[in-house]
């Protein structure tokens, strides 16, 4: 042991620079948020619970194209599609598994229409798993429910692709 | 009817002194929490309360709405005395400290004599706790806990004895008194940092906290225990820990004496200083706690055994001979 560094360990020299600098991160101001209260910034691209969006004239997106069931790597969705009276294919059945569902992002890659979407929500945590089960009516709903960020968020990230 | 009197006298003493040692573990509980996520730049548990106060209440009604498992292969009695004997002998200790010249459960003449047996025996808990655990972890923190605190009290004892030599008695209102006209901070200094590393070891804190040693041994000791009896070790360590921490504000930052003999200080009564000075000394343990990696075992014993007690003999040496030969040295 060298002698600097025998005076070093009795004085403690490294201790007390630990101990000063944990003082001084003490009053700084804290990186962490109050959770339920305050909430992280998230990208426009962030890829959380589905949504099925509408036309602004109230019609369906969704052209039962089966895109996205057919790119699906957990293979978690499930479409039936059938013909409309007026002509057009539309979807009887878009059943996603959320607890299949890895959140890959992939079925809003390959929509061609914009249809099935990801939106920024992140807390649907549910106490049963049927809930999970999310039906045509439930991803419809909460394309109404998210239109406006969703509207946003594709015109925001619009730009980089 | 007269015997009840006194009965009932004393109960309330102990009563008096009992709960707010019982309710200011549970706020120091939050305290250190806190302290250390501030460093660490995060909140810490700030939800239940006022700024979180409550979180250590919330906890302790958690721990007593659990299920208590005892193993089947335990030894019963032994396991639930064990926790049981942490707490009374963290607790008990309590009487013989001097909140004021007058304040004190028990002004007996040997006061820190049996503060030092009473934490010594603290290790009896956790080894109990260990060994009726009947699991191999538990067994295996509980030596260590033993090992560890028996090589801390030996220079802890060494430590005591040097302050002794300099008041000449052992009753601590008699240490406290001693300190009127210098803390033995200032003339013993390597003493109080010797002091307070032991003191470190001896509650088996961060970097001395082998015997819990997450990643090696679960939780030490405590692997088998769940709701109360687990809360009971925690009150009782963290009671240890304020004990102390009273203990060094006691022998060397001058128990319950104003820092400042001047008018407006001295109308503060002598138990606020003696809180202030445990909260600083607190504090100090907090901050230690989030900046040290654990020490390695045998780091740890060659640490007490071949650097703090040599140290501290030669400092008995030192100080006796420096009031021997200056003439200071108080008989009475």
């Amino acid at each position: 042991m060298s002698i600097s560094r025998f005076f070093k360990t009795i004085f403690m020299v490294d201790f007390l620079g630990g101990l000063f600098m944990a003082i001084k991160e003490f009053f700084k101001p804290k990186k962490t948020i109050n959770y339920p209260f305050e909430k992280g910034k998230i990208s426009p691209r962030f890829r959380g619970e589905h949504a099925l969006r509408r036309y602004p004239n109230g019609e369906e997106r969704c052209i039962a194209c089966k895109l996205c069931e057919a790119v699906c790597p957990a293979q978690a969705i499930t479409i039936e599609s059938a013909q409309r009276e007026d002509g057009s294919r539309k979807t009887t059945r878009y059943d996603i598994d959320m607890m299949k569902c890895i959140y890959c992002g992939l079925c809003e890659e390959s929509c061609p229409v914009d249809a099935i979407v990801q939106g920024p929500n992140f807390e649907f945590s549910t106490e049963t798993r049927e809930e999970l089960y999310y039906t045509k009516e439930k991803l419809l709903d909460n394309g109404d429910r998210w239109e406006n960020v969703l509207d946003a968020n594709i015109k925001a990230d619009n730009i980089h692709r | 009817m007269e015997y009840f009197n006194i009965v009932f006298d004393e109960v309330y003493k102990i009563l008096f002194l009992l709960v707010p040692v019982l309710v200011s573990v549970a706020m120091i509980v939050w305290l250190d929490r806190r302290i250390w996520a501030f460093v660490q730049k995060r909140q810490g548990p700030n939800v239940v309360g006022p700024f979180g106060l409550f979180q250590s209440l919330a906890d302790a009604l958690k721990y007593i709405f659990k299920e208590m498992i005892i193993p089947s292969s335990s030894n019963k009695v032994i396991f639930i005395l064990a926790p049981i004997v942490t707490m009374t002998l963290a607790l008990i200790a309590w009487a013989v400290i001097p909140f004021s010249a007058t304040q004190v459960l028990a002004d007996i003449n040997v006061g820190i004599l049996y503060l030092f047996a009473v934490s010594s025996l603290g290790v009896y808990g956790i080894i109990m706790g260990g060994w009726a655990s009947n699991s191999k972890y538990p067994f295996l923190g509980a030596i260590r806990s033993a090992a560890q605190m028996v090589s801390y009290e030996v220079s802890i004892g060494v430590i005591i004895i040097n302050v002794l030599l300099c008041v000449g008695s052992l009753n601590l209102n008699d240490i406290v008194i001693a300190q009127e006209n210098i803390w033995f901070v200032i003339p013993l200094f390597p003493m109080f940092v010797i002091f307070f590393i032991s003191a470190l070891a001896e509650t088996n804190r961060p970097p001395f906290d082998l015997p819990e040693a997450e990643a090696e041994l679960v939780a030490g000791y405590q692997t088998e225990y769940s709701g109360m009896m687990y809360a009971m070790f925690w009150l009782g360590e963290y009671a240890n820990i304020l004990l102390m921490c009273a203990m060094g504000a006691i022998l060397f930052l001058g128990g319950w004496l104003s820092p400042i003999e001047l008018y407006p200080f001295t109308l503060i009564p002598g138990a606020i200083w003696l809180i202030l000075k445990i909260l600083l000394l607190f504090f100090l343990f907090a901050l230690v706690k989030a900046i040290v990696p654990r020490y390695r075992y045998d780091q740890l014993m060659r640490l007490g055994w071949k650097v703090f007690l040599p140290f501290s003999l030669i400092w008995v040496v030192l100080t006796a001979s420096y009031l021997f030969y200056f003439n200071l040295l108080p008989v009475k």
